[in-house]
């Protein structure tokens, strides 16, 4: 089979998925049907990019897959009606901290062919899994049968002007926001000491 | 709406993904980015919480970016810290940088 075949199979059944995600979504807890599939769609984009970031054995191209599933977490934000937070989310994690990785993986760049990828992957595997498992018996015990009130889902949502007076109110999270500037402060200064490369010259002169 | 489950059920798959990146990949600017999957697995559950008990609230959404904040601080030092020390081992997995040891 042609590598183009395959891959055309491969949109054929991504498609089938979301599709029929949105369907099972919609006979089941009668939620719109565009919403499903979108809400599925994004759901596979998040967990697809994400497991092709820590199974990827080239590390810039898990660079890529990681702002994939970075993307697709800015779309569940904005199915869950924060669009402030999912621009906040494609600006900096896609922007700046993708951007950084994309850098720190060129810099040790003769290291990217790692010959073994993995610490013992089975084990980890194994421990991942039942994590996963111990998690979704936890929220299926907790929340499956959890339905919000109705006049939740009909109030009126805080917005992004609510968030900045928030932002600067000393009844609100001034103090926070303030602490917030500082560590990046701290963080960026601390980066650059940390990453600056001491030449000779002033080596000798320290001793 | 969609149930509330289903938003914790990608968010716990995401988390657990990121935990198999952070404890099974050698090289560490791949263990950071099980950690920056990590943060956003919790980001994805603090704003489906926000969502669906207090959407009123500012505090959900402020919350969650000030989780983004500190996710960018740590990548910021965690990079300059492997950059150092590939500079000086020419190595990048986390178990060969043990100059503090004894």
């Amino acid at each position: 089979m042609s590598e183009s075949m395959r891959n055309f199979l491969i949109f054929l059944l991504i498609l089938a998925v979301v599709i029929g995600g949105g369907v099972l979504l919609n006979s089941l807890f009668s939620v719109p049907f565009f919403l499903g599939v979108t809400f599925v769609a994004f759901g596979l984009i998040t967990l697809g990019g994400a497991v092709a970031v820590v199974t990827t054995r080239n590390l810039f191209r898990a660079t890529i897959w990681l702002m994939v599933s970075l993307f697709g977490i800015a779309g569940l934000f904005v199915l869950l009606e924060a669009p402030f937070l999912a621009a906040v989310q494609v600006l900096v994690y896609i922007g700046a901290i993708a951007i950084l990785f994309t850098f720190a993986v060129m810099l040790t760049r003769s290291l990217t062919q790692l010959k073994d990828r993995y610490n013992r992957p089975y084990a980890t595997l194994a421990a991942s899994v039942l994590l996963f498992a111990f998690l979704t018996w936890v929220i299926w015990q907790v929340w499956g049968n959890w339905t919000p009130s109705g006049d939740i889902m009909l109030a009126t949502i805080s917005d992004t002007t609510d968030l900045g007076v928030a932002l600067v109110d000393k009844e609100g999270l001034v103090l926070p926001f303030e602490l917030a500037s500082l560590l990046l402060t701290a963080a960026m200064i601390g980066a650059i000491v940390i990453a600056r490369d001491v030449d000779e010259d002033e080596k000798e002169k320290r001793g | 709406m969609i149930p509330l489950w289903l938003y914790l059920l990608v968010s716990a798959a995401l988390f657990s993904i990121g935990t198999f990146g952070v404890l099974a990949r050698r090289n560490g600017v791949a263990v950071l980015m099980g950690v920056e999957l990590m943060l956003n697995a919790v980001n994805i559950n603090l704003i489906a919480f926000w969502r669906y008990m207090s959407p009123t609230e500012v505090n959900g959404v402020a919350f969650a970016a000030f989780v983004i904040v500190i996710a960018a601080a740590e990548a910021a030092v965690g990079l300059a810290i492997i950059i150092s020390v590939y500079r000086s081992r020419h190595s990048v997995v986390p178990e060969e940088a043990d100059m503090l040891k004894g």
